[in-house]
């Protein structure tokens, strides 16, 4: 049943894509046809991976497709059951809310039918790389995905910065797929077959697990935007249609994150506690560079962006801990930060595609991206804004909202480090764990900035000003994911016990005290241990504030509200330029962390018609000038080398292949 | 039943004589610089008289605004039923963690700035950036100082945490000597006192606190004040009986309980003069010297960290 759910989600997704081609002219058409089915593969990606996971079962296809001599294998566990539920969420959503923010595109330049037809086939893609269970489907499927994400990224191809974006994004994703291809390839040397089952049974040298941990590593990291491989991530999500970016930000990277714990956990196995640092190390850097970087950024879709990277880092947190623990033999702590890193997939896929939705709700209502042009929107869009703050305080990690259960966990399996030997580890993990908090606080100031400056105070544009709120069916999708943010913020202890079955996968003992005293209590270790009871928490909140409101009651009765301008120390009326904008706000962060970033800064005085100065701010990103121009300096010069070859005669081309082909005879002779 | 119900009034006396211990630094601070001061129960007039007041709202106010003192008050309200002041054992305990309470006083603080930033004046937004930026300096070393404290008793619970270190013998862990340093300095922070923020000054250079609620009034105000006289009240709880943890009681027995009362207004009135005599003694810090301070913070609960794994770890 769940399997053919499963394959139900794959079909839709690929006849949201495909059907509309029969009438590529017809907006109508396309709109009738591609949402509903799309919603459907949503639909049936959920109930399909859900049932998987409370079921706790396997399924097993082989298709009669693929090479010769390998059919192509698929298959359903409780693993890639939770990740299909997880991107089936964000698809029915996105579908719900698409239909209505296509509006925008269909006065556009381009035809609406590029992006039915990708976004069908890239949702196929990432369905079909949870559900591959070979390496040759699983990169059939990981490069569908990427090369449907690449044509959704340039779906707006009359910017130049887009094509660019999208020319970069597609560049290291086809890098990544090497290393991926790479890291298959040492399996497949010891496994003797590309069958997943197969080659989890290999048995590697310690030299050899190493090297393929590491190209898994760097090849699904690239995708995953770890730092620093997650240059391409803040340039491709935001210039996508809205409603992709989520899919982009909160579902994609979630793929890559499927594809790592595949390959680590379950079929590299043996996991060494030096990966888990270097994991940890990477996440961490990660976790506190992403939320630096997003402080600095005024764009509000690639402060988002940047949010990924913080968001990614904390998930490595978690795994990087429950690798280090699986390395030192505590499986039930390795269950736990499993359990941790899960559960923050789920979260963070659902707050970030809320930001997303929000983002774009914005965007269209108000034709404005840059932070600086934002305000007073509270009062043109309240739904998007109460929605929206919701995502907030979500990723904020604020109790008693979902971001923050995931990372309680990730601090409670931190503080577990006393029980390693390796004092060195020991002392390593709490400053892991202050790092983790140092993003939690430093995420909450940005998100602060975020809606003080784009929701409260007054609008700072003409667009702002005037704003409509949005219509039903986005509303209703972001509604829908808030919802979800408060649920499984105040549920954990049912879902903690769901994403343990996933855990048990690995670790057969699993973590069964954590959620051993009953729904209301979450109990990683043991109830004395730590503990926290999330819907008593809510309760508690809403009792005080219902009794603080019952006591003021009535005085409310006696002396009403007087509204009144604000106090404006007697100088005229406030206007929107004199409140604290993004820039302002972020500016004692970026005064203490000054190194972290490249700036630019620079003042022109007023010329003699002007009336005052110009100042200008600009932050990059090392990565790039540290990193990504050393190499590409390098690659060009190399090229630059190697045109002495190139002699543009055809004969000594042919002379080259020639050579080359007897060469390669040579090398398969011996 | 009998431990919810003295988990109320506990919670009661917690959010009740919170007043009074900021009525007290300040007529401790007052007889130091040999003025004559307010009484101790002056903030419990001046609560009640902003409570009868009415209230004005700027024109430029969104919902957040008027939602904001409920959400700030309910949230530390509820913090204060998770701290231990009298007795250990309560069922409240098990509510919330360390961690949590840390959250608690977080999700009120992004309340706080939002409250700030949403009428629009530059006074606002320069308190609510300040205000964010200093939490962000402070939630890691007063992670720090937590994890320190829970390597030794193996626990994030605060009422385990104090349940463990009196029923141990007494022994002066050095890794304890540190983070309680570091903890002290995070606490002064975090309760916007001398020398990161000065909870009497109008001055727009040196405002955070005041400044993210200048427009408030009436009962509103009121709220916000009461937060933030609980908020240090909850710091100084949690300083005195994670440090010096006797005379809190481990049973519910009247005798015992009287005891741990006694001894908790002992430790406070101590405790609040000592803030006072800090606060005469020493001048507020430039802000940019604040990282440098709460970095001061985090390397003393490192140390605490460092010590407990090198000397205290077998």
């Amino acid at each position: 049943m769940s399997f053919s759910l499963a394959s139900l989600a794959v079909i839709a997704a690929l006849a949201s894509g495909l059907l509309p081609l029969l009438r590529p002219r017809s907006n109508r058409v396309i709109k009738v046809i591609s949402f509903p089915l799309l919603g459907l593969a949503g639909l049936s990606g959920v109930l399909g991976g859900g049932m998987t996971l409370l079921q706790g079962v396997r399924y097993q296809l082989e298709l009669p497709v693929g090479l010769p001599w390998l059919h192509s294998q698929l298959y359903l566990d409780p693993l890639s059951g939770f990740f299909l539920l997880v991107v089936g969420l964000v698809t029915l959503v996105a579908a719900v809310y698409g239909p209505a923010y296509v509006r925008e595109y269909e006065q556009g330049p381009q035809p609406l039918f590029p992006l039915t037809l990708f976004t069908g086939l890239f949702v196929a893609g990432m369905d079909l790389v949870l559900l591959a269970a070979d390496a040759f489907s699983f990169m059939i499927s990981w490069e569908l995905m990427s090369v449907a994400s690449y044509f959704l990224v340039a779906y707006q191809h009359q910017h130049e910065v887009n094509r660019r974006s999208a020319f970069i994004y597609l560049l290291m994703a086809q890098v990544g797929g090497l290393f991926i291809l790479l890291g298959f390839g040492v399996l497949a040397r010891f496994g003797g077959s590309f069958d997943f089952s197969v080659m989890s049974q290999a048995v590697l040298p310690d030299g050899w697990a190493t090297v393929a941990f590491v190209l898994a590593f760097i090849g699904f990291g690239m995708k995953a935007g770890v730092v620093p491989l997650h240059v391409w991530l803040p340039q491709a999500h935001p210039v996508a249609p809205s409603h992709i970016s989520a899919l982009l930000s909160g579902v994609m990277l979630k793929v890559a994150v499927y594809g790592f714990i595949r390959f680590t956990y379950q079929m590299l196995g043996g996991i060494h506690w030096q990966w888990g640092a270097l994991v940890l190390f990477v996440g961490s850097a990660s976790a506190v560079l992403g939320v630096l970087y997003a402080l600095m950024q005024h764009d509000l879709k690639r402060l988002l962006a940047y949010h990924s990277v913080e968001n990614i880092g904390i998930i490595y947190i978690g795994l990087g801990l429950s690798m280090i623990f699986a390395g030192t033999g505590h499986q039930a702590l390795a269950a736990l930060g499993l359990i941790a890193a899960l559960y923050h997939c789920l979260n963070h896929a659902l707050f970030k595609s809320l930001l997303f939705f929000g983002a774009g709700a914005i965007l269209q209502q108000t034709h404005e991206h840059d932070l600086e042009r934002m305000g007073g929107l509270i009062r043109r869009l309240p739904v998007t804004a109460t929605c929206f703050l919701i995502g907030c305080i979500s990723i904020s990690a604020l109790p008693p909202f979902n971001g923050f259960v995931s990372e309680w966990l990730t601090f409670q399996t931190a503080l577990q480090g006393t029980v390693l030997n390796n004092h060195i580890l020991a002392a390593l993990i709490p400053v892991a764990a202050a790092v983790l908090a140092l993003t939690g606080a430093l995420a909450a100031a940005c998100f602060v900035k975020v809606f003080g400056v784009c929701f409260l105070g007054m609008p700072r544009s003409e667009g702002c000003a005037v704003a409509r709120e949005i219509s039903l069916g986005p509303q209703v999708g972001q509604i829908l994911l808030a919802l979800l943010c408060l649920l499984f913020g105040v549920l954990p202890t049912w879902t903690v016990a769901q994403l343990e079955t996933i855990a048990r996968l690995f670790f057969p003992a699993g973590m069964p005290e954590t959620t051993a005293h009953g729904w209301l209590w979450l109990t990683p270790v043991a109830p004395e241990v730590a503990s926290y009871g999330a819907p008593l928490v809510l309760l508690g909140i809403c009792l005080a504030w219902a009794l603080a409101w019952l006591w003021l009651h009535p005085r409310r009765r006696r002396t009403p509200v007087r509204i009144s301008p604000a106090w404006d120390c007697g100088f005229g009326p406030l206007n929107a330029r004199m409140q604290y904008t993004a820039t302002a706000f972020s500016m004692p962060i970026r005064r203490i962390f000054r190194p972290v970033w490249p700036i630019s800064e620079s003042y022109q005085e007023p010329g003699k018609e002007e009336h005052g100065g110009r100042y200008r701010l600009q932050i990059g990103d090392w990565a790039w000038s540290k990193l990504y121009e050393p190499i590409a300096r390098l690659v060009l010069g190399a090229a630059n080398r190697l045109t002495i070859i190139q002699g543009g005669n055809i004969r000594t081309y042919l002379a080259y292949s020639f050579f080359t082909l007897l060469l390669l005879l040579l090398v398969v002779s011996l | 039943m009998n431990g919810w119900l003295l988990a109320l009034l506990q919670t009661g006396l917690v959010v009740f004589t919170a007043p009074f211990l900021a009525g007290w630094v300040k007529w401790v601070k007052c007889r130091l610089q040999a003025r004559q001061g307010p009484p101790a129960w002056q903030p419990y007039r001046n609560l009640l008289r902003l409570f009868s007041k009415e209230v004005v709202v700027a024109e430029s106010a969104s919902p957040i605004f008027r939602i904001a003192p409920y959400v700030v008050f309910s949230v530390t309200a509820l913090a204060c039923s998770v701290v231990p002041l009298v007795a250990v054992g309560l069922p409240t305990a098990t509510l919330a963690d360390v961690i949590v309470l840390v959250g608690f006083f977080a999700l009120g603080r992004f309340f706080l700035a939002l409250a700030g930033m949403d009428v629009g004046t530059a006074f606002g937004g320069m308190g609510s950036s300040r205000e964010m930026t200093i939490a962000s300096l402070v939630e890691p070393a007063m992670l720090m100082g937590v994890f320190t404290l829970a390597m030794t008793v193996h626990s994030t619970n605060l009422a385990t945490m104090i349940g463990y270190l009196l029923a141990s013998p007494f022994q002066l862990y050095p890794s304890f000597v540190f983070a309680a340093m570091g903890m002290m300095l995070v606490a002064v922070a975090e309760t916007g006192r001398i020398p990161v923020d000065n909870p009497a000054t109008h001055l727009e250079l040196t405002m955070v606190h005041e400044a993210m609620i200048l427009e408030y009034s009436g009962r509103h105000l009121a709220l916000m004040e009461w937060a933030a006289m609980l908020k240090l009240m909850i710091y100084g709880v949690l300083l005195v009986n994670l440090f010096i943890p006797w005379g809190v009681a481990v049973d519910f027995a009247p005798l015992s309980l009287l005891l741990g009362l006694l001894a908790i207004s002992g430790k406070l009135l101590l405790l609040g003069s000592a803030l006072a005599f800090a606060e005469t003694g020493l001048a507020k810090m430039r802000l940019f010297r604040v990282p440098q301070y709460l970095s001061l913070a985090f390397i003393l609960c490192l140390l605490g960290m460092l010590s407990h794994v090198i000397l205290e770890m077998n």
